[in-house]
């Protein structure tokens, strides 16, 4: 954390200049790389800043877009009838065969707003917020099993280890806050396959790991101080240590003892400021009623409002993991239950956001790792039946702010909702459209690890999707 | 050929060299460049993703990687020649590199790679005008024994090690630092060799030993220790990956402590590495191959497992097979061979058809897929049972009684069928019913016993080799050419004992004293550990990609007397650690460490926070709470309530175990992959996912709050804090001496005593006006009066506090 004050003051009136702001911390590691070329600005600042954070809204275990967002009213025609071979070509799947019946829709669907976006009766919150979404019903990924596919949505990679975009971003243009992570992680429903992984640093630097949130009063690790310390012996300790450690650096001259002392401070401003940020008591009746936060509970409406508490301190990524969507059996069952559990609190964040000026640069976006199959489900060994299997072929997923264009519906799916027919968003592009809305070129944030380029996109030739652009 | 490093050319333009580090280009005087240092590093990183040994990707029919053949650097072209030996006018690469013209310029701006600077730009115009040479790659020609340079100051030392980093710092004239003063440096050597600080009682008997062959004898003494063992293991299972459980899906409980516990042995036992690498790789084909073998070749077995239920077996198989060959080559090549799973290597000459003539070594595993959902303690065959002679003899006795007791309740009911009596059908049914009664006894007591032994996973060949196809992009199910089992083209050949070539001769092959990586790589992370950063930084990857070496001469140096002493690792780090480099004071002007942070040049010791392990190992050393109790079953020391809960699709729940198990060393704390501890990941430890040869050092808030606040870290420092208020000595003084003394192995100077005991004294002031504080603190211990509690509290926060300075956590 060694740094020239000159570039140091440079690089950071260049974040000044742009909006974004930079907190002290995430700014070091960048510093020492050799990010910015003879502009001041890192190489890879490449596009207009739309959205200066991101809250990204992840539904694990993948929901069926076939109840929620896909309207096909063909396999309600075809139900009971297995898939033609000429629509599967091959392709296997883990439970079902592939003559497998279709399973018409479970529910009705209905067009909304004036972009007349069509929604099932599962989703009435979202249906009222419609023409600020942007719906992208043409995407697919590599992945058909859980932990790869979501690692493979969050880092890049279906394999552990690698960067994840939280990190990324957090790397490439750190965090507005100096007293809250600058990656924040919260979960709630089920089980979370791929781990932690998922919000790990992988080859970068440790600092820009994601900081998972847990329930109840102490949401950092270890943000509280141990039974029968107070704030005051926590303060008469840290003034111990940074003046022990202030001698330290007189005579041993190791500038990483500085870079100590500062992390000593920011952990307890740290701890200043986490209780309350916790604290709901000052929203007021109708924003609680809005998210529909029940007291003392912690659940996705009170982590979508928190979500919203931490955009506004200056925390740059936020990602909530919203478990259950894994519908082997009973999909009819599994849509109504969890979108009863995220569809008003989904909408609410939008409206809220919106409402507080604060859509226009945050960038929501939702949805799972991949989609499900419209074939149906069903084995009396596994106890199963009316369940959908893992679809990487098709899904859908939404955004909204932050640079995203509000009210639109880009691409389509064949009749089954099997194949992409029109605008095939890969997982790759739209995460590369995440990093151009925060004016990023996925191209060129990169990091050199084991002697290769990695970046958060990979290799292979991908695009931000300009039709998505507001 | 020329010898690499050795072959330098004069550099015209500039009076000074470019060397891999930046920080020199000022002070590093020297008037030459060498290809390998120098020139290839330039080729490598703007030239070779579009000409280099790629052959699929390669533009313009051009390869920089080599001189000649039809697309080599001197080749002519439809008239352009790329390389004109000592002709800058005459190389097309000259103008290319230098050009005003947008379109004709190298690196082209599409590719994002930099142009080249005008220094760069000299280094190659001087290599050109120099003829051009090549040199075959440093780190793939085996190590020479170097000359040892003179040395302005000779009287410093006459060690080879020494001469070389002296020599260097001449160069650049630069001074060593003088030796370390004798309280940092038992602690410096106890923590390097041990991980564990010295007790007070052996500072004092080193202090008290003025005999010139006193710090020999310590590191003789600590490398004799049992803790040496655990220590040492620890880099290597971060190495390898090793793990408790699968580390995906389900993430699954594996036991694989057995493949732990021996390396840990072998380290003591200083087993050869020549044979601790052969045991890893072959140890199931050596004639009857003893249990330690057999349980090293798990070694194999580290990777990834996908549990089935989502996975398709054929595309898990591939992948673990993947795993493994990449193992192979962090571990043993310090090569990134995975690169070329899908497409010839950019950067080094390995080819797709190389890489999978490695893996058809290891995909002849005697067995189905691992995709099992739950075996039991996670064990996928091929697996092995450990048993004591005396177990073995007791289960065979078990299971011949079972096969009795089985034949003698089928004959009774055979009997029972034919009898038509009631009267006596009854008694032969009350017979059955005894005899089912024991057979159950016996088999209960079968089944305990075969849960005590330890069993492993290992590794087996399956008779009919199963062949290999080169796959297309490196996609499962799409194969291709059909290749045998052989070793990359570029290293030496394979010899093959037999027809078919086998993992054993691969081996062989790996250690071999014309391999040349296999050594290199290993004293280069030895190195690594006990000077903070290798002699090559990039320690998991010397190839093109990586880092030349700070001290190339010093790294043929240990390699040669490496494999000379016949890979003896402890005299290698006994070598290193008597060297006057390694005893220097880390003391330094605040320029030096801005101009060399990492301590590359030597100029004096390094100094670099402690790894989580180490910090935790210190913690409970020093409180008086570690148990050193040796091998076996991973622990589960407490940890913050829900983070397994968080991520588990098993309903998994963490639960720490009780009693003086949670005291044990960090080696033995059970790693699940999806979530491993967080004492140990919030301090930079990798989640052993893949093979990591260096952890990286941050500084961070997260870091700041675990060292604070983290319970059982309280617990600890009020273990110390007890122990000095029961100490005899009743001063406040001594007692503070004595809890600084323990922590940081030094003493209190004036004022570090006075800031102390203000400190103890404010607390004792405040906890005696909140007893429900000192309380707090006290919880569960009989302590007295509200004084002492009092008192115990805030000498508790004071030991915290200790914990927390930058001399407790940094090795210096």
């Amino acid at each position: 954390m060694n740094v020239p004050p000159l570039l140091h003051r440079t690089r950071r009136h260049f974040f000044q200049d742009c909006g974004i702001g930079v907190g002290k911390i995430a700014l070091a590691s960048l510093l020492a790389k050799e990010s910015f070329g003879a502009t001041g600005k890192p190489d890879f600042m490449r596009f207009p800043i739309k959205a200066k954070r991101v809250i990204y809204l992840f539904m694990a275990g993948a929901p069926s877009q076939l109840e929620l967002f896909d309207n096909k009213p063909k396999l309600k025609e075809m139900e009971g009838k297995p898939i033609p071979p000429s629509v599967i070509k091959g392709q296997r799947y883990a439970f079902i065969q592939p003559d497998a019946a279709v399973l018409g829709p479970r529910f009705p669907f209905a067009k909304h707003g004036d972009s007349g976006a069509e929604l099932s009766d599962r989703l009435p919150y979202l249906s009222k917020v419609a023409d600020d979404l942007t719906f992208v019903k043409s995407m697919h990924t590599d992945h058909f099993n859980h932990a790869p596919a979501q690692l493979f949505m969050t880092t890049g990679s279906g394999i552990p280890g690698r960067a994840s975009m939280g990190s990324w971003l957090s790397y490439g243009i750190g965090s507005e806050a100096d007293d809250l992570p600058g990656f924040v992680v919260m979960r709630s429903g089920g089980n979370l396959s791929g781990g932690s992984a998922m919000w790990g640093s992988g080859f970068l630097p440790s600092e820009h790991q994601g900081v998972p949130f847990r329930e109840g009063a102490d949401p950092i690790l270890h943000v509280t101080n141990p039974k029968g310390i107070d704030q005051t012996a926590q303060r008469q300790t840290l003034d111990l240590l940074k003046n022990l450690n202030r001698s330290t650096h007189k005579k041993m001259g190791d500038p990483e003892i500085n870079a100590r002392i500062e992390a000593y401070e920011m952990a307890y401003r740290m701890q200043a400021r986490a209780p309350e940020l916790m604290d709901f008591s000052k929203e007021s009746k109708e924003t609680l009623d809005l998210y529909g936060v029940k007291k003392a509970k912690s659940d996705f409406a009170s982590n979508c409002l928190l979500a919203r508490r931490l955009a506004e301190r200056g925390t740059r990524f936020i990602q909530l993991y919203h478990s259950g969507w894994d519908a082997h059996s009973n999909v009819e069952g599994n849509v109504k239950n969890q979108a009863k559990q995220v569809d008003q609190a989904s909408a609410a964040l939008v409206q809220d956001l919106k409402r507080i000026g604060m859509l226009e640069d945050t960038l929501v976006v939702w949805g799972g790792e991949f989609g499900r199959t419209p074939m149906v489900e069903a084995s009396a060994a596994l106890k199963r039946s009316g369940g959908r299997d893992h679809h990487p072929q098709a899904f859908t997923m939404w955004m909204a702010g932050g640079g995203a264009k509000p009210g639109i519906i880009l691409g389509k799916t064949d009749e089954l909702g099997f194949h992409v027919t029109e605008d095939p968003v890969h997982v790759h592009d739209l995460q590369a459209t995440i990093l151009q809305l925060m004016g990023i070129d996925h191209t060129r944030l990169s990091f050199r690890f084991q002697g290769l380029d990695f970046r958060l996109t990979g290799v292979e030739k991908h695009n931000a999707v300009k039709k998505l652009l507001a | 050929m020329i010898q690499p490093f050795l072959a330098r050319f004069p550099l015209v333009i500039f009076s000074y060299s470019f060397g891999c580090i930046p920080s020199q280009a000022t002070t590093y005087a020297v008037d030459e460049v060498s290809f390998n240092q120098d020139v290839f590093p330039i080729l490598s990183d703007r030239c070779f993703a579009c000409h280099g040994p790629d052959s699929h990707d390669r533009k313009a029919k051009l390869r920089l990687d080599q001189a000649g053949g039809v697309d080599g650097a001197y080749r002519t072209l439809e008239g352009v020649t790329a390389i004109k030996p000592g002709s800058i006018k005459d190389s097309e690469l000259w103008y290319r590199i230098t050009t005003d013209d947008d379109d004709d310029l190298m690196p082209p701006a599409k590719s994002h790679k930099k142009p080249l600077s005008k220094e760069e730009q000299a280094i190659i115009r001087s290599w050109i005008e120099a003829g051009a040479p090549y040199e075959r790659f440093w780190a793939f020609v085996p190590a020479k024994k170097p000359d040892m340079p003179k040395v302005k100051d000779s009287s410093l030392s006459k060690l080879p090690i020494d001469r070389l980093v002296l020599a260097k710092l001449d160069s650049l004239n630069l001074q060593p630092s003088p030796e370390a003063d004798k309280r940092t440096l038992i602690r410096r050597v106890s923590f390097d060799l041990t991980g564990l600080p010295p007790t007070p009682e052996e500072i004092k008997a080193f202090l008290a030993d003025d005999r010139p062959e006193a710090y020999e004898a310590l590191v003789d003494r600590l490398l004799t220790k049992k803790q040496y063992g655990e220590h040492i293991a620890r880099y290597w299972l971060d190495l390898v990956r090793f793990a408790d459980t699968n580390g995906m899906h389900k993430d699954f409980y594996r036991n694989f402590i057995a493949y732990r516990d021996w390396v840990i042995r072998a380290f003591n036992e200083n087993l050869g590495y020549d044979d601790f690498v052969r045991y890893q790789l072959a140890g199931d084909l050596f004639p009857n191959a003893t249990s330690d073998q057999l349980v090293a070749s798990g070694f194999n077995r580290l990777h990834l497992i996908i549990d089935r239920g989502t996975a398709l077996p054929e595309e898990s198989f591939f992948k673990n097979v993947v795993d493994r060959v990449t193992a192979v080559g962090t571990t043993f090549m310090g090569m990134t061979v995975h690169c070329a799973t899908c497409h010839d290597h950019k950067y080094d000459p390995l080819t797709q058809k190389d890489f999978y003539s490695l893996f058809a070594f290891f995909n002849n595993i005697d067995a189905a897929p691992e995709t099992g959902g739950r075996p039991r303690d996670g064990l996928q065959p091929p697996f092995l049972a450990l048993s004591t002679p005396e177990q073995s003899k007791n289960l065979q006795q078990f299971i011949k009684q079972l096969a009795e007791s089985d034949k003698a309740i089928k004959e009774l009911k055979k009997r029972i069928a034919g009898e038509k009596e009631a009267n006596k059908k009854k008694v032969l049914s009350q017979d059955l019913k005894n005899l089912t009664g024991q057979y159950n006894a016996i088999k209960g007591k079968r089944d305990r016993l075969d849960r005590e032994i330890p069993r492993a996973m290992v590794m087996r060949e399956r008779e009919q080799v199963r062949p290999t196809h080169v796959r297309i992009r490196g996609e499962y199910d799409a194969p291709g050419e059909l290749v045998t089992r052989n070793t990359p083209e570029f290293l030496p050949a394979l010899k093959k004992a037999g027809e078919t070539a086998t993992r054993m001769d691969l081996a062989d092959w790996f250690v071999q004293p014309s391999n040349p990586l296999t050594a290199r790589v290993a004293v280069n992370r030895f190195w690594q550990q006990f000077f903070g950063v290798g002699l090559v930084k990039t320690s998991e990857d010397i190839g093109a990609q990586g880092e030349v070496p700070s001290h190339p001469e010093l790294l043929d140096h240990l390699t040669v007397s490496f494999i000379e002493s016949g890979w003896d690792v402890k005299a290698l780090i006994k070598q290193i650690l008597l060297s006057r480099t390694y005893r220097q004071s880390s003391v330094s002007r605040r320029e030096q460490f801005t101009k060399d942070p990492e301590n590359r040049n030597l100029a004096r010791g390094s100094r670099f926070r402690m790894d989580a392990e180490m910090i935790r190992d210190h913690i409970l050393a020093t409180s008086g709470l570690l148990v050193n109790t040796m091998y076996g079953k991973s622990v589960k020391p407490p940890q913050p309530d829900g983070l397994w809960k968080s991520v588990t699709m098993i309903g998994e729940r963490f639960r720490a175990d009780a009693g003086d198990a949670i005291y044990r060393r960090s080696l033995y704390t059970y790693w699940k992959r999806g979530m491993p501890p967080p004492q140990m990941t919030i301090l930079n430890a990798p989640i052993r996912d893949a093979c990591v040869a260096r952890r990286e050092r941050t500084n961070t808030p997260t870091q700041a709050l675990l060292l604070l606040n983290e319970g059982e870290y309280i617990k600890a420092a009020r273990s110390l804090a007890q122990k000095a208020l029961e100490a005899e000595a009743t001063d406040e003084s001594k007692r503070l001496v004595l809890v600084y003394e323990t922590v940081t192995s030094k003493l209190p100077d004036e004022k570090e005593r006075k800031v102390l005991s203000d400190l103890t004294r404010n607390l004792q002031k405040n906890y005696l006006e909140q007893p429900v504080l000192s309380d707090a603190i006290c919880q569960g211990l009989n302590v007295g009066d509200a004084e002492q509690k009092a008192q115990l509290a805030a000498w508790t926060v004071l030991v915290n506090a200790l914990y927390n300075l930058d001399i407790t956590k940094t090795r210096e």
